[in-house]
């Protein structure tokens, strides 16, 4: 399969990014450096193309009780035009995916899904709608995407609408908003543990939008970032990443994302596995470390402890906002503990770790 | 991209400068500007030995680990610790205070093997990596 391309390559190439093949897509991995790119982010703003990212509108009279069935999270605690995250798991309680939840009104309800899984989600999501009065859509190719994150992203957005984002809640989302003279879709969304926004267009004008958006946030020290330092926010915030910390031999328990599980709404996929799992405890669970000897943790590194392996690095990275070697990984429950010790194999060494809490970076005033 | 024209070039993208049978060995300001920010630096032990071709340190960057292979066979000699504390020095300063590891050479005829600086710049322009 050749990768493709979003509606913004030929401006990342304009502002330097380095292009990688990441999902089946061609974007960014850096444009001037990772490091800067994640400080500007932390400290001032970052403006992403997450324009792979997949939308699948669900309407009709059964949305909301064919979503509850689908997703882990109580979709009808939703007010219209708020957001929710949530993960949908198989019924084994393996995770399909992990998605963010838009509410229209009582029966239109926008999925944003992961790049990777847009096929595998959309095969899910219409085998499993027999017998539901839902019609799904796949807007994936019609929809482009712009992440404006960091503390001074409500503050650059606020020279390019009418529109009073600073009382747009943390979740919540507008759904036609005039941003830079265009209607877009906006949300107080992000997954880089930093205030932001989320802008959804049409492919013809993310362009226009970028620019547009650059240019407002110039004076504030708004940077393009890429997906390098996408990772390493998004890992200092300890939010789980579908194929590293998630997947479908992983649930949402193990993963320790209980908060999304809600079993008071009634059946959903995975629930028996998941009650289980929350009532006596996962065998496995995502923990979080830091290396203290020397070396990087990385993907797939086995963890050991006494000669024994007793799990593997799901995500493990130098973490610049904390200038340590840190990892998440998912061990045996017993070694999850914050004060556990266990080894990193790192090139057939072992190298000591300590568990720590997560998430190993939270804003300020969160 | 720098290339100085006094150095030796491996097509790993190390470069090698011989003082008496000593290499001091480093990677290239090509190399370091592919892998992006260095946070890492692996060093060999003092007196390891290493044939052509050997990984014998590892530099890592945030999103990649790269292994730094010997150009020429030899022993090592000395392994630039400065880097344990400041790996940035090799973003920085590839062909100075970025230098990774000395050897004591081997076999000074296998330095024969490697590139001169208009051979690599060939190389690099071709996109060989």
């Amino acid at each position: 399969m050749t990768a493709r391309q979003t509606p913004l390559y030929e401006t990342h190439v304009k502002y330097g990014g380095k292009i990688v093949e990441f999902g089946g897509w061609l974007l960014p991995v850096r444009y001037t450096g990772i490091l800067d790119e994640h400080k500007a982010v932390r400290e001032k703003a970052g403006l992403f193309d997450v324009s792979h990212m997949g939308e699948v509108l669900v309407t009709g009279p059964d949305a909301l009780v064919f979503l509850q069935k689908l997703v882990t999270n109580d979709v009808s605690r939703l007010a219209d035009t708020q957001v929710q995250y949530t993960p949908m798991c198989y019924p084994d309680g393996g995770t399909v995916d992990d998605l963010l939840i838009y509410k229209r009104n009582h029966d239109e309800y926008l999925l944003v899904i992961n790049a990777a899984n847009i096929e595998k989600d959309w095969r899910w999501l219409t085998e499993n709608s027999a017998g539901f009065d839902v019609e799904l859509t796949n807007l994936s190719d019609e929809t482009a995407e712009l992440a404006l994150q960091g503390p001074l992203a409500e503050a650059i957005l606020r020279n390019l609408t009418d529109t009073p984002v600073e009382q747009l809640g943390y979740y919540w989302f507008i759904p036609e908003a005039r941003v830079a003279g265009k209607t877009v879709m906006l949300s107080r969304t992000g997954y880089t543990g930093e205030d932001g926004f989320e802008i959804y267009c049409c492919p013809e004008e993310a362009a226009y939008l970028w620019e547009a958006v650059m240019e407002a946030g110039r004076p504030y020290g708004l940077m393009p970032a890429g997906l390098g330092c996408r990772d390493t926010l998004r890992f200092e915030a300890a939010l789980p990443l579908y194929g590293h910390e998630l997947s479908a031999a992983v649930t949402p328990i193990e993963a320790g994302i209980d908060k999304f599980v809600s079993l008071d709404k009634g059946e959903f996929n995975g629930r028996a596995t998941l009650a289980e799992q929350k009532a006596h405890g996962p065998k496995r669970k995502i923990a979080g470390f830091v290396l203290t000897g020397r070396g990087i943790p990385r993907a797939d590194y086995p963890v050991i402890s006494e000669g024994r392996r007793i799990g593997t690095v799901t995500t493990g990275s130098y973490a610049p906002t904390l200038d340590k070697n840190i990892g998440l990984a998912l061990v045996e429950a017993g070694y999850a503990q914050p004060g556990q010790q266990f080894d990193v194999e790192i090139r057939g060494k072992n190298v000591p770790a300590q568990v720590i809490a997560k998430p190993f970076y939270r804003r300020k005033g969160e | 991209m720098n290339i100085p024209k006094e150095l030796k070039y491996s097509k790993d993208h190390e470069w090698v400068k011989l003082e008496g049978n000593i290499a001091t060995i480093g990677i290239t300001d090509f190399a370091q500007s592919q892998l992006g920010d260095v946070v890492f630096v692996e060093l060999p032990e003092i007196g390891a030995e290493f044939s052509a071709g050997e990984g014998f340190a590892v530099v890592e960057s945030v999103k990649a680990v790269s292994d730094v292979y010997a150009p020429v066979a030899g022993t090592v000699t000395e392994a630039n610790t400065t880097l344990a504390d400041a790996p940035e020095v090799v973003n920085q300063d590839p062909y100075g205070e970025g230098w990774i590891v000395k050897l004591e050479v081997a076999d000074e005829s296998e330095l024969g093997e490697l590139m001169d600086s208009d051979a690599y710049e060939q190389l690099i322009g071709e996109g060989g990596h």
